[in-house]
């Protein structure tokens, strides 16, 4: 039998696109190598209840995947490393139905126009590749808009000074703010900052047949026990209902299959081992922006710059401590955001010119806590003073902090490709990314780590910490493994094949009927989230399909 | 009885935990007595039982409403129970589970830890205790990220006896389904 269409990954990329191409009548096969635990699996269209508050199985036990002793990744900061310098868990998302949507705690922010021209409006950066995109944000604002309603977004219009235009409203209005998030909204604003509700995808009202958040606290890196935050389930059960898609779980594809400039199908490995093949007139990859070059690669559809300008977002991480209880255990993670640190000022092109780069960009700055107690008292030392530090609770109880996601800019060495000797556990070459941050990455975190510290102190902090990650010791530490979650531009996005591996719908320059509809094709990254702009690429390319 | 540990082993583990997380002025359990040792065992020997006691159910444990599903567990996958077996039991020189080389298993590694400790361990003074654990620090960091799982997870795992880690640090665990008003996430 041959499908319309195979899709490559459930997450919220190979969703939408299944949810688009299911509606328009297509037939499809969704492959996701992880298991199921998001939808019913005796009725697809309908959610499971596998998820829950659980600090073991989701933080320590690698429940919703990848688990790195089956499918490890390797890391080296630069070729001179060698082969690699670790072995293991490499900035992952999980492999699961769903994918990244299901552990991401739901801020779904859209990209600022100028993000999609940053080479003609800030002009070149030394070292990196700024491009513009091939696309504006005119061009992807009807379907920012039409994600936002399938996944269901919460959000305040008006609340951003620096928002992008919109076409209409947040299908929802923002949900309850978090008691901490509120003072330091506060601070912030006191200092010239215009924070603002997080466009969020978590109900604040019952929506699409889920319910509205419960404020449980367990939300980013767990999946959502009653369905309230918006992973990809809408539009998976939208395409499971349709009855024009199969869902194949635990199967990996190995290779995509070609005969001149066309895909005809996928070779899988089923979870007994045994390989099949899969025909299909539309071959969609949506495999993430590590796992989506891998199996370009291991399918021999090979570019020069297949793989190159691997983004991940520079995080400055700055956390102090309050004299009060901050309540980051309840509420949806993050409720407050700032953009002002992608926007600049005099003091950041000040701040540029001494690191001798042409301007700076931070990125979207995330107000939070932390609220977990395992996580607490790894950090918390052992012996005779662990009770009474874990009862007073400096992190958990009284730790605020914000996370700035850095535009992180696109260089041709920090790359992914397979790795010479490590393989998975069905023997194919595993991924090996080569990452480290540049000078302006590193120039924007000094800049801005001491602003949001300033803010904290506002806000009543005892001390406060600045740090990064990746971190910027020791190039074999852990700590030089980026742990954003945000991987971006490993297949990037353009008109001239020469300097781009996709055109401008998403299609292989080479192989017109294979369709990247991921993170992968990103230009640059920005300083936002990528899920909101990757589903709405998606759901482009899934129209340019039809 | 322990479902994996000898009892020697079981009682050199429980003097360690309680080591790494003592009870506190008499107001809290210590890790003995909050289950971490079970926790521990529980873990190295998670194959003794059917399914494996590796992922709870979801989606509530009951002790906020909802059905007691946590004390389910999730049955593994032929690729989840190659990498937990992996991971507990080592590679065990099986070509399925060195495709990257062996692995040292969690039981070798807490046999080996325990064993260095010391069968004399649970009758050393603290501060012999404490130095005991000092000079094996792979073994005492792989023990305490254990022990902290054990003290603050979730019961059904083993450990956090009866939500006492949790009374302890004043955490009130998974709150689903009823989880926070927004009076209680904005105005506590």
């Amino acid at each position: 039998m041959t499908v319309d269409a195979i899709i490559i990954g459930s997450g919220p990329g190979g969703a939408t696109v299944a949810d688009v191409l299911t509606a328009a009548g297509w037939t499809v096969a969704i492959i996701e190598k992880g298991r199921n635990h998001l939808l019913d699996p005796h009725d697809l269209s309908r959610p499971s209840f596998d998820y829950s508050n659980d600090e073991i199985k989701f933080l320590s036990r690698h429940f919703l995947g990848p688990d790195p002793l089956i499918e490890p990744r390797t890391f080296r900061t630069h070729e001179g490393d060698g082969d690699h310098s670790h072995v293991g868990e490499v900035n992952s998302v999980p492999s699961t139905v769903g994918g990244g949507g299901t552990h991401a705690d739901g801020k779904v922010p859209r990209l600022m126009p100028d993000d999609f021209r940053l080479l003609s409006v800030l002009g070149p950066q030394p070292d990196a590749e700024v491009a513009d995109w091939p696309i504006g944000y005119d061009d992807l604002e009807p379907y920012y808009a039409r994600v936002e309603r399938a996944i269901g977004v919460a959000g305040t219009e008006g609340a951003n000074p620096f928002a992008a235009p919109r076409s209409g409203p947040f299908p929802m209005p923002s949900g309850a703010p978090m008691f901490g998030a509120i003072l330091s909204s506060a601070a912030a604003e006191r200092l010239g900052y215009h924070p603002y509700p997080a466009p969020t995808a978590a109900n604040s009202v019952v929506y699409d047949g889920r319910p509205a958040c419960n404020n449980c606290g367990f939300c980013a890196y767990f999946g959502c026990p009653i369905h309230a935050k918006g992973d990809p389930i809408a539009m998976l059960a939208r395409a499971m209902a349709s009855g024009r898609a199969e869902l194949v779980t635990e199967t990996f594809v190995s290779r995509i299959r070609t005969e001149g400039n066309r895909a005809t199908g996928v070779d899988l490995v089923g979870p007994d081992g045994a390989t099949r093949t899969m025909a299909a007139d539309h071959v969609v990859v949506a495999a993430g922006a590590i796992e989506t070059p891998r199996l370009l690669l291991l399918s021999g559809l090979d570019h020069p710059l297949l793989g190159r300008f691997l983004m991940t977002h520079f995080q400055t991480i700055v956390a102090g401590s309050m004299p009060f209880r901050t309540y980051a255990e309840r509420g949806r993670a993050v409720t407050h955001v700032h953009d002002d640190m992608i926007v600049g000022d005099d003091d950041t092109r000040k701040a540029a010119a001494e690191a001798g780069l042409p301007w700076l960009r931070g990125g979207m700055v995330e107000h939070s806590g932390a609220g977990l107690p395992i996580m607490e008292a790894k950090h918390v030392p052992w012996g005779t003073n662990h009770p009474r530090l874990m009862a007073d609770s400096a992190i958990r109880k009284r730790l605020w902090a914000f996370i700035m996601q850095g535009e992180d800019l696109p260089y041709a060495g920090n790359r992914v490709d397979l790795d010479p000797t490590v393989r998975d556990a069905r023997g194919f070459p595993v991924a090996r990314i080569t990452y480290r941050p540049g000078r302006h990455e590193l120039a924007a975190s000094a800049h801005y780590g001491p602003r949001l510290r300033a803010i904290l102190e506002e806000m009543g902090s005892q001390w406060a910490v600045i740090s990064s990650s990746p971190g910027t010791g020791n190039a074999s530490s852990p700590a030089a493994i980026p742990e954003s979650r945000h991987n971006m531009g490993t297949v990037r996005m353009g008109t001239d094949p020469a300097t781009s591996v996709v055109d401008p719908a998403g299609r292989l320059h080479q192989f017109e009927n294979v369709i990247v509809a991921d993170s992968s094709v990103f230009v640059t990254s920005s300083g936002y989230g990528p899920t909101l702009t990757l589903a709405a690429l998606a759901a482009r390319a899934a129209d340019l399909m039809l | 009885m322990p479902a994996w540990l000898t009892d020697d082993e079981y009682r050199t583990l429980t003097a360690a935990c309680e080591r790494l997380i003592p009870p506190r002025d008499g107001t809290a359990p210590g890790a003995a007595a909050a289950g971490v040792p079970d926790y521990i065992d529980g873990l190295l020997g998670a194959f003794t039982v059917d399914p494996p006691r590796i992922w709870a159910r979801g989606p509530t444990s009951g002790r906020h409403g909802g059905s007691p599903a946590f004390a389910q567990f999730h049955e593994l996958t032929a690729l989840d129970e190659l990498a937990w077996r992996t991971r507990i039991e080592g590679s065990c020189g099986l070509p399925e589970r060195e495709f990257n080389g062996p692995v040292i298993g969690l039981q070798e590694r807490y046999r080996d830890g325990l064993a260095a400790l010391g069968p004399d361990f649970g009758r050393l003074s603290g501060r012999e205790q404490d130095d005991r654990l000092r000079d094996h620090p792979d073994f005492t960091d792989l023990l305490y990220g254990h022990a902290c799982e054990g003290m603050y997870g979730a019961p059904e795992y083993g450990g956090n006896r009866g939500g006492a880690g949790w009374r302890a640090i004043d955490f009130e665990g998974d709150v689903q389904p009823r989880g926070w008003t927004d009076a209680e996430v904005s105005n506590p």
